[in-house]
């Protein structure tokens, strides 16, 4: 059998283009409650629905944002909910031109005899899910794989069965209407150099491909969303270009350039790293047959975050951070960027979080 | 462990490259002794090894054909062989800019328990013939896995032992200095369609390029000989425009863009055809991160053949009659072809032998 070719293909296709629409991203505001908790509780905010709602009302009402946005990941509480006025948030995001997104996972579960390293569940019922969800008014969906690099990881069992599960959600998501976000995250975590990064790199997205590839999943309907490649936490940095220069040969070695867009996670990224590095990528001169974007949610969130602290009076001022980091990545995408937006203390803030679930 | 970074990297890139230069292609003129000799019959001519050296001169030596190709693939015994005044022939193609290439493997055997399908031999002390061929001036190698169409084939054990053997032959090749040329032809035998023909090739690319990834290929620094996609044999044929675009969409689906160039076999196709498809698919308006040119045999020496039929007298023509279908293949590598070249009677010739060894 060929690549899925079913009654979504062109549907597929059309969206997945368009997340990669050059100037747009994703904003990835799909943290589940317990970790939107640790958020509000950074800003001493009560993690109670009306918070939640408060919250993402403020992001996706931001004056002038939406333009920069071809999509935004939600949590399933999410999807169903309203503005104060009453109106959906799927109405706000698909006047504002943005595709709503589902997170479909159900977060990662310990392999047996490994040294820690997870697969991830979700897959009961996924079918079902979907059409909900596409009722609902999303149009792709978001699944995160977790690796981690050390002395004998990931293992080859990590590595096959996290590749296996992303392939099987990927199948029964565009078979159910949504474009499929395959994200295969290596953990950042760590003290090794760039290179061990960029062949671990290479060596999953080669998997990840090879499985798509077997379960059938009609690539110009996917989106990938990556880690860049970069030294661990614990190893000394390296310039944006050299990220760059690693981060787009990595890809130009496994993934076929059906793939019509790249949306990399921002990782422990500070808000501006994340957005100094895309923008290096799309400096790059060389074969980069697919868009760079950005998925990002630390690295859009963080200073928006702070500036609210949860307080009404803090809306607009927390709304123009949030733009102003939209407007970055954007430029980013395009290889403008200037880092002329004010670099705030929070942008530059390292958002690592040792082994981070979410 | 990452991908090859030996002492020849640079180069292999670089050659691998050159390769794929728009305008330039592959003469395939590795023939064995025992299919040469096939070729022979048919024009009348006794199998020696000075026929076989007089047919190879009219070839390499013909006025103003060396511009068109960037290599050309020999047998072992041609390697070491020199034109009648005693100039190597490697000296020949190294002054005109062409590349000297080696087919290295050692023909097909049966596989077990499977209905007639092959798997490809040659490894044994495959490092150690490098090197000599290398030293004899050969930059680049070519190894010919077959698969074949049919209603439970090609099976899984095909493909895996197939594109394992492609893997180990390429990095062997590249440990001692030769580009190698990944060829996974899947026979054009049968009834099948296109789009048969398509999900089976993108099965085997994908494949491949796995293996290639276990076995730590330097993707920039190989070359891909693959089938076009077409209808099988004995089916209704399609027009250039139709293969062009299942062809180039099967290797956006399964090629890492870190690959410089394709260089296709013509299976058994006429020359025309062979030809007038490449010019299909290099007009095509798609992403195409890789050049698209040829590497072909019959397509390219058939009505020179015919034309020589071994006397001394006809040489001239026939080396004009070569010079036109280089011609036309290196304006269909830029999309420019345009039809009727150089007077070949017998170039619309179907050159389909079934189940085709050599």
């Amino acid at each position: 059998m060929s690549a899925y070719r079913g009654k979504y293909a062109d549907e597929l296709i059309a969206n997945a283009a368009y997340i990669g629409t050059p100037g747009k991203g994703i904003l990835a505001a799909d943290e589940s409650t317990g970790t939107i908790g640790k958020r509000l509780s950074s800003i001493n905010v009560e993690n109670v629905e009306s918070n939640r709602r408060a919250l993402r009302e403020l992001l996706f009402c931001a004056p002038g944002a939406l333009q920069y946005l071809s999509g935004v990941i939600l949590f399933e509480e999410t999807l169903y909910q309203k503005t104060a006025a009453g109106k959906p948030f799927v109405d706000v995001l698909n006047e504002g031109g943005v595709l709503p997104g589902i997170k479909v996972d159900k977060g990662t579960v310990e392999l047996a005899g490994t040294n820690g390293e997870t697969t991830t569940q979700g897959l009961d019922g996924l079918a079902q899910r979907c059409q909900q969800y596409y009722a609902a008014g999303a149009r792709f969906a978001k699944w995160r794989a977790v690796l981690k690099i050390g002395p004998n990881e990931p293992s080859q069992l990590a590595i096959n069965d996290n590749a296996n599960g992303l392939a099987r959600y990927a199948i029964i998501c565009q078979e159910n209407g949504l474009v499929p976000i395959v994200e295969p995250e290596i953990l950042v975590d760590g003290s090794h150099d760039l290179n061990k990064c960029a062949e671990v790199t290479e060596r999953v997205l080669a998997a990840c491909y090879k499985a798509l590839n077997d379960h059938h999943v009609l690539l110009e309907g996917t989106l990938l969303k990556p880690n860049m490649v970069t030294p661990g936490s614990d190893a000394p940095k390296v310039a944006p270009e050299v990220v760059a220069e690693y981060t787009v040969r990595a890809l130009q070695r496994t993934m076929p350039c059906a793939v019509p867009a790249v949306v990399f996670l921002s990782g422990g990224q500070s808000e501006e790293e994340a957005t100094r590095n895309l923008n290096a990528m799309n400096q790059l001169k060389t074969k980069k047959p697919w868009t760079l974007s950005f998925s990002f949610g630390r690295a859009l969130q963080q200073s928006t975050l702070k500036a609210w602290a949860g307080k009404e009076e803090n809306v607009g001022k927390a709304q123009a951070a949030l733009l102003t980091r939209c407007k970055a990545n954007s430029e980013a995408t395009l290889g403008t960027y200037k880092g002329d937006s004010a670099v705030s203390q929070d942008a530059s803030e390292s958002l690592h979080v040792k082994d981070y679930k979410y």
